[in-house]
Order: C-alpha cells, then structure tokens, then sequence
C-alpha cells in the first residue's frame, strides 16, 4: 500500500518537503552546518544522531518554531504541518477532546476529533483530563491531535522517547496503521536506531550538523546489516 | 478539494486501533486498548470484603480532605470566648459576652437595622469587587501579553501598591464627594491590585512550551487568550481574588467609619459614640462571617474551576 519512493531521490517539485543549505547557530556553535534534506509525498523518513547532533533543530525549522534562532538556508514544507513533542504537551486545563480540536475553527471539529480519538483507541475518553490517562493514552492524544488535521507533513520529536519499552511497541504499531491510513510525509526524530528500522522508509544519520549517512529501510533491506551500519555511523560497534 | 474529500473518508473508514493482542494488558489502566469498552473504575473483589492489609507507609500529603473541616478553628475561638466570658476571665467592659451580643443581634434584625445596613455595605462591597476584578484581570492580561502594555501597565500599578488605601481618600472625598461613587471607587482600587498581581503571574507562569503548541495548531490571538492564557492564569487569578474579596470587607470598614450615614461601618461607628461596646463587637463578628464565607465561596469556586489540577489541596 505504500507507495515508497525507494529512498535518495533528487530534489523535484513533487517533493513535500524540500531543505536546502539549512544553516543555524544559537550563539558562535553552528548547529546545523549546510543540511539537505528531501522528503517525498508519504515518505517516512527517520533522523537518528547523537544528542547534540542538531536533530531537533532540524525538526524545529521545519516547524516554524525557531523564528529567534539565526540562521539562513531554503525550508520548503506544505502548509498542514503537525507535530508531536517528546511530552504529549497537553493542555492540561482542557478536556482530552478539547485538547484533540485545539484550534480547529470548522463546525464539526467535535465530530472529527471523536473520530480521531476512537481512531487511537480512546473512543469514550473524550471528557477526561489528560492528568487522568496513563503516559501512553496521553502520547495517543497527542497523535490524535496532530493527526484530525489531515497534515500533509507530520514532524515528530521522539514521540515515544518517555514510555516504557512495551507501551512503546504499541505505538509503534498504531503510528504505523494511522500513517498508512493517513498518508502523510512523516520526518520522525528519535535515538532508537529499531525504532527508526522498523518504522521508517528511509534513514538518514545526522552528525555535527550534517547529513553523514543515508540509506533505505524496509522490508526489501536486510535489516540486521543496516543496524549495524547505522550503530557504527552512531559511533556504536555492536557485536555480530 | 476532492483529495481532501477522499481522505476524510479514510479517516472515517479507517478501523479503530486495537492494539497488540499478543501483549494483553501490559499498560496498566490502558482502558484504550479496548475501544469501546466502558471505563470502570478497577475494584478487585478479593478486596473489597476484607480489612486492609498493605503495609502503611508515611503519608507525606496532609490527607484526606474532610466536610466542614474549615470550622473547627473558628468554632474553637468562639468556644474560647464562651468560656473566658462565662468564667468571668474576661471582663464585659473589655469584650462582651457571646450571649449579649447574640441578644443585640436579635434587637437590631426585630427592628430591621441590621439587614438594613448589611445590604448597603454587601452593595458597596460587591460593586466594589466586580469593577476590582474586571479592571484588575484586564490590566493583567494586557500587560502580561505585549511589552508595549507591561511598560505602561506595571510600573503605575506597583506605585499604586505601595499607597495605602487610606492615604487616597482625602484625594478621592474632593474628586467624587461623599456619596457611592467615592466608597466604590476606594474598593475597587484596594481589589484590583491583588488581582492583577496574582493574574498576571499566573500568566506570566503559564509553561512556553503550550505557546509553541498554539503555534503548531494555528491558534489564532484571541483563540490563544481564550484557550491557553485564560485557563492558565486561573490558578493566580483565584488565589488574587482570595486576597481581593477579603480586601474589600477591609476598605469597605474604612470607608463606612470615616463618613458614612449607612452600612455595618456606619452603625459600629454610632455605637462607639454612645459607648456601646456590644453593637461593636456585633459589628466586628459580622464581618468575621462575611469574610469567612466569601473565603469559603471562593474556595469552593476554585476547587469547581481548577478541577483539572492535581494538587496537594486534594
């Protein structure tokens, strides 16, 4: 059903998102020192890389939220953009439905965001404060909002980084079928090099600011000799 | 259009997430894994009918929270002058008697003084408040929201908060005279100083990453106000109107002693006049309750507001 593009394609119009030269610095540190990055419609690409290594710096200029960084390159993304934070980062004073159509302005936003819910599995939650549901409920939330929107682009900043190791597996699974149902193009931030394997159509492995490595994923790759390539790219040399 | 049409209509026909059957219930209290299912609360039967045996660790929260808890120290200060008066430890000339001022009070509502004057002064101190609260959370919400605002806003407002009430009223006495207007006046600008206060740091409190959220969802201005600055601040903004409702009993005193022909202020000041020390006391015990249930309205409206908080307050 997913149409990949089969991974380093070159820059075209199609694309949905489309960088070029990214460069940012907070003070004198370059934190992005010239990244090229595209993504083609639907794609799913993963971005792994040490702490430091400016993943989430990426993942913010895609995001429109680093207007007080500086920093000069050419960011090209479709206008529905959501993102998913680390924390579920819900407004803890609303109700868990209020929080899904948070400033969706048409008239059956309530309807949609039922949907939504009941798309994560939270069908009957809609009254509860988030501080009532579990780490792994709120992360769905969190997914429901981002996704009632129908974005062209999802941007997602180790989603899953705080759940234990078997909430995780789930979410992974339902990301998984709500991408496939949704359709669109995810840039997924995370350290976990399974989690980027068993997710993504595409690795890239970000290092002091640049792209260092690039290669496609899938189930036509042979998976344990990318683990390996993406650990050593990470500086980790796993045995065999 | 139609591509928006036809995946609306996968999101619609898109089956329900229904997790990992192979893990079970391995997320405690994850009721999502089950779509559908009602959320009961977990009561595990092998309990419910025998004593409770978990080990007891120390309970560092103040526990439980009790009805009518909030009485007891007031109920234990008035059984303290019961006993001093009844004693004969507490001379009537000092303080009077619990039973005599209960009897005065019976004698001023038989002849309709009290409810009279209570009305006046409960007009003049809700008047007071309501333009106190609307002045004090607007000069919050504008000053804790654009620099512009908080230069012009804050620097008056703490000068205001370092003259006292009272210094005002001679000022005020020559702008308005002596009638409502000036009484009002003088509690409103006693209120709306907590308010603002408390409200604008509660907004200013309010976490940065839920602005980068708005953001993210396309919240527009008055959307952000409405759904992230409002509710946010409405932690500071209850805690300033505890402050506030008591402030205004307080200049409300003030105001009904220095000249006034109505009101609990004006009736305690005649009875200093005449040396009758029960009517003043009648007077001070009338505004111990009014500040003790406005208090508890509060509180009772705060717990109703703030129920999405998990606090030690319970």
């Amino acid at each position: 059903m997913a149409t990949h593009t089969g991974g380093l394609k070159s820059a075209g119009p199609s694309n949905e998102v489309s960088v070029r030269n990214l460069i940012r610095s907070f003070g004198p540190k370059g934190v992005l020192n010239g990244v090229d990055l595209d993504i083609a419609p639907g794609e799913f690409v993963a971005l792994l890389g040490p702490s430091g290594c400016g993943k989430s710096t990426l993942l913010r200029a895609l995001a429109g939220l680093d207007r007080d960084v500086r920093g000069s390159g050419v960011v090209k993304v479709p206008e529905q953009v959501s993102v998913v934070f680390q924390d579920s980062r819900l407004l803890p004073w609303d109700s868990v439905l209020g929080n899904v159509t948070l400033g969706l302005r048409d008239h059956d936003a309530d309807a949609r965001g039922r949907r939504a819910l009941a798309e994560v599995g939270l069908a009957g939650r809609e009254k509860a404060w988030p501080h009532e549901l579990s780490g792994g409920e709120q992360q769905r939330v969190a997914l429901a909002r981002s996704l009632v929107r129908e974005p062209r682009l999802l941007l997602a900043d180790e989603p899953f980084g705080a759940l234990d190791a078997l909430t995780r597996l789930k979410m992974h699974a339902l990301l998984k079928d709500l991408v496939a149902a949704h359709r669109p193009a995810v840039l997924l931030v995370t350290h976990d090099v399974d989690e980027a394997i068993t997710l993504a159509d595409r690795v890239i492995v970000l290092q002091d600011g640049r792209v260092a490595l690039e290669r496609t994923a899938g189930t036509s790759v042979d998976q344990s000799s990318l683990r390996g390539e993406l650990l050593a790219a990470l500086g980790v040399h796993a045995a065999a | 259009m139609t591509t928006t049409a036809a995946r609306r209509a996968t999101t619609v026909t898109a089956p329900p997430y229904q997790g990992d059957s192979t893990n079970g219930d391995s997320t405690k209290g994850d009721a999502g894994t089950h779509p559908g299912a009602a959320v009961e609360p977990h009561l595990d039967p092998a309990l419910t009918g025998r004593p409770d045996v978990r080990p007891t660790s120390r309970r560092l929260g103040p526990g439980q929270r009790r009805r009518f808890a909030g009485l007891v120290g007031p109920a234990a200060l008035i059984l303290l002058w019961v006993v001093a008066s009844a004693t004969g430890l507490l001379d009537p000339r000092i303080l009077s008697e619990p039973w005599t001022v209960v009897a005065t009070a019976g004698e001023l509502i038989a002849d309709g003084r009290l409810q009279e004057n209570l009305a006046i002064s409960a007009q003049r101190a809700g008047l007071g408040l309501f333009f106190g609260i609307v002045v004090g959370a607007v000069l919050a919400v504008l000053s804790g929201l654009s620099r512009v605002g908080e230069s012009l806003i804050d620097g008056p407002v703490q000068i205001k908060r370092a003259i006292p009430g009272l210094a005002l009223i001679p000022l005020l006495i020559l702008w308005f005279g002596i009638d409502e207007t000036m009484k009002v006046l003088t509690i409103t600008l006693g209120v709306f100083v907590p308010i603002y206060l408390q409200t604008h740091a509660g907004l200013r409190g309010i976490d940065l990453r839920y602005v980068e959220l708005a953001q993210t969802v396309g919240l527009s201005r008055a959307g952000f106000i409405r759904r992230v600055v409002l509710p946010g601040a409405l932690p500071g903004f209850f805690l300033g109107l505890r402050f506030a409702v008591t402030g205004a009993w307080v200049s409300l005193v003030v105001v009904e002693q220095i000249n006034s022909t109505s009101g609990i202020g004006y009736m305690m000041e005649l009875a200093r006049t005449y040396g009758q020390t029960n009517i003043i006391v009648l007077g001070l015990a009338v505004y111990g309750v009014l500040g003790l249930l406005s208090d508890a309205a509060v509180r009772l409206l705060e717990r109703k507001a703030l129920s999405w908080q998990r606090t030690l307050a319970g």
